[in-house]
């Protein structure tokens, strides 16, 4: 498993999307299955959107959740984009 | 078990029976539903909206071939309107470009094209139809458009020493997703099982490629397959528990807790034009029947692994063992697994699959 690189931007894969706000829980639908979202998990997806590098996701959850050690933030980070990726969930551009 | 009684989370939605292809793994019932008993796009509607509020997230469009009826795109768009993730699995016939742009507009998330092989002549043996060249075609125009495309080959005795082939045709379209489905045995395929079923020899081989595949394609297109049962420690989870995770409703609007339960005797299902989803899912006798643990027998019901594989599969014990409140006889525990032994011996001591003459197919005809 490789980690993303930081200057990447993270984009939602062709058959992949969120659910709608209105709709609970949040989830990201994908073929033939769906992944509950958390609160942070949500945070990192919604910014999946082709217009947000690796980085400035991170920088972004540090702030979110700054009670957290910065490096745990993007420790988690890198994993779960990772994870995403290789279920074919996400495109790194 | 506290979430055997909650919602379902996919609904299969088997618009009709007809198809232009003849399969002779169908997993469609022996009985076909003829065209004058489809539920209308409007009961439809109805019956998808009712699906988001059990808190149903997926909807598969299927069949027979749901591109059969002119009326899918209105279908897509009352899932879309509900809330729904809309998938289409279908064979790519009859389609064109204008058509799949119409699908799109209407919402459609996702297409699931189904491959009988990798090589055109034997393919198209098995469907029963000159299909496998337009598949590549319908392939090609999906990957242009930005919805999500897998490519679901079914596999056999005949058609699996073409994997690698298989593979290589995946690769070179590049679908985000790509299954390897063993043929299961219900219906037409159980008619044609011994036509069908792989040799240790080749599943072993077989399944050491896909594991390499696996890897290899990690991060470019998610590869997913399952041992076929009859050679399996333990049975499949069918379905992921009967009536726990996925509703069927077949194209005259009974609800079936899966595929194959038509075949089940003494079940009465109910249909949604009488009855509301929600009722048939909590109340319905027929999707209470084989829920949680009740109904297990020993050694299901002392079984460690009760909760993962929830005793196998109802239609396989009847079909295999003539009780559907067996032991799923695929298991290495359950008392009838003789049976499977007894045909497994039997495929395995014959000769590796030589050509063999088309007119020896049971092919699956189109209904009325």
């Amino acid at each position: 498993m490789t980690t993303p690189e930081p200057n990447s931007f993270p984009r939602l894969a062709a058959g992949c999307r969120l659910n709608e706000k209105s709709q609970q829980p949040r989830v990201l639908l994908m073929p033939e299955r769906a992944l509950r979202l958390n609160g942070p998990s949500l945070e990192i997806v919604e910014r999946c959107d082709g217009k947000h590098t690796v980085q400035q996701i991170i920088t972004d959850l540090q702030k979110i959740y700054a009670k957290a050690k910065p490096e745990k933030v993007e420790q988690d980070i890198l994993g779960y984009l990772a994870l995403l990726r290789d279920q074919r969930a996400l495109d790194l551009e | 078990m506290s979430d055997s009684f909650s919602g379902p989370l996919a609904l299969v939605a088997e618009l009709t029976h007809r198809c232009p292809l003849h399969c002779v793994y169908c997993s469609n019932p022996v009985e076909l539903a003829n065209r004058a008993r489809e539920l209308p796009a409007s009961a439809w509607t109805r019956v998808l909206r009712e699906a988001a509020e059990l808190g149903v997230l997926q909807v598969d469009f299927t069949g027979g071939e749901p591109l059969a009826r002119p009326d899918l795109g209105e279908m897509i768009q009352a899932a879309r309107s509900a809330g729904l993730y809309a998938s289409l699995i279908t064979s790519g016939l009859p389609l064109d470009e204008k058509r799949l742009d119409e699908l799109v507009r209407a919402g459609l998330d996702h297409l699931q094209l189904s491959f009988q092989g990798a090589r055109e002549e034997s393919a198209n043996e098995f469907a029963g139809a000159q299909a496998h060249a337009q598949k590549l075609r319908v392939a090609e125009w999906v990957k242009r458009r930005h919805i999500g495309l897998t490519f679901n080959f079914v596999i056999h005795r005949r058609n699996l020493d073409q994997l690698g082939e298989m593979l290589a045709l995946a690769e070179s379209i590049g679908p985000g997703r790509v299954e390897f489905a063993h043929v299961q045995y219900y219906g037409w395929a159980f008619a044609n099982r011994e036509r069908l079923l792989p040799t240790r020899e080749q599943l072993d081989r077989s399944l050491d490629a896909l594991k390499k595949a696996e890897e290899r394609l990690r991060g470019r297109i998610r590869v997913e397959y399952v041992v076929p049962d009859y050679y399996a420690k333990y049975p499949k989870a069918c379905m992921g528990g009967w009536g726990r995770k996925v509703l069927l409703i077949t194209p005259s609007g009974d609800a079936l807790p899966c595929h194959a339960a038509n075949v089940l005797p003494g079940m009465t299902f109910e249909n949604v034009q009488a009855r509301s989803l929600r009722w048939i899912w909590d109340e319905s006798d027929a999707f209470r029947k084989f829920r949680g643990e009740a109904w297990m027998p020993e050694p299901c019901r002392s079984c460690d692994r009760r909760a993962q594989d929830f005793g196998g599969c109802r239609c396989q014990a009847f079909l295999l063992a003539g009780d559907p409140a067996a032991t799923d006889p695929v298991c290495s525990l359950a008392p009838r697994r003789g049976v499977v032994d007894a045909i497994l011996a039997e495929v395995n001591a014959a000769p590796p699959a030589t050509p063999m003459p088309k007119t020896e197919w049971l092919y699956r005809p189109n209904p009325a």
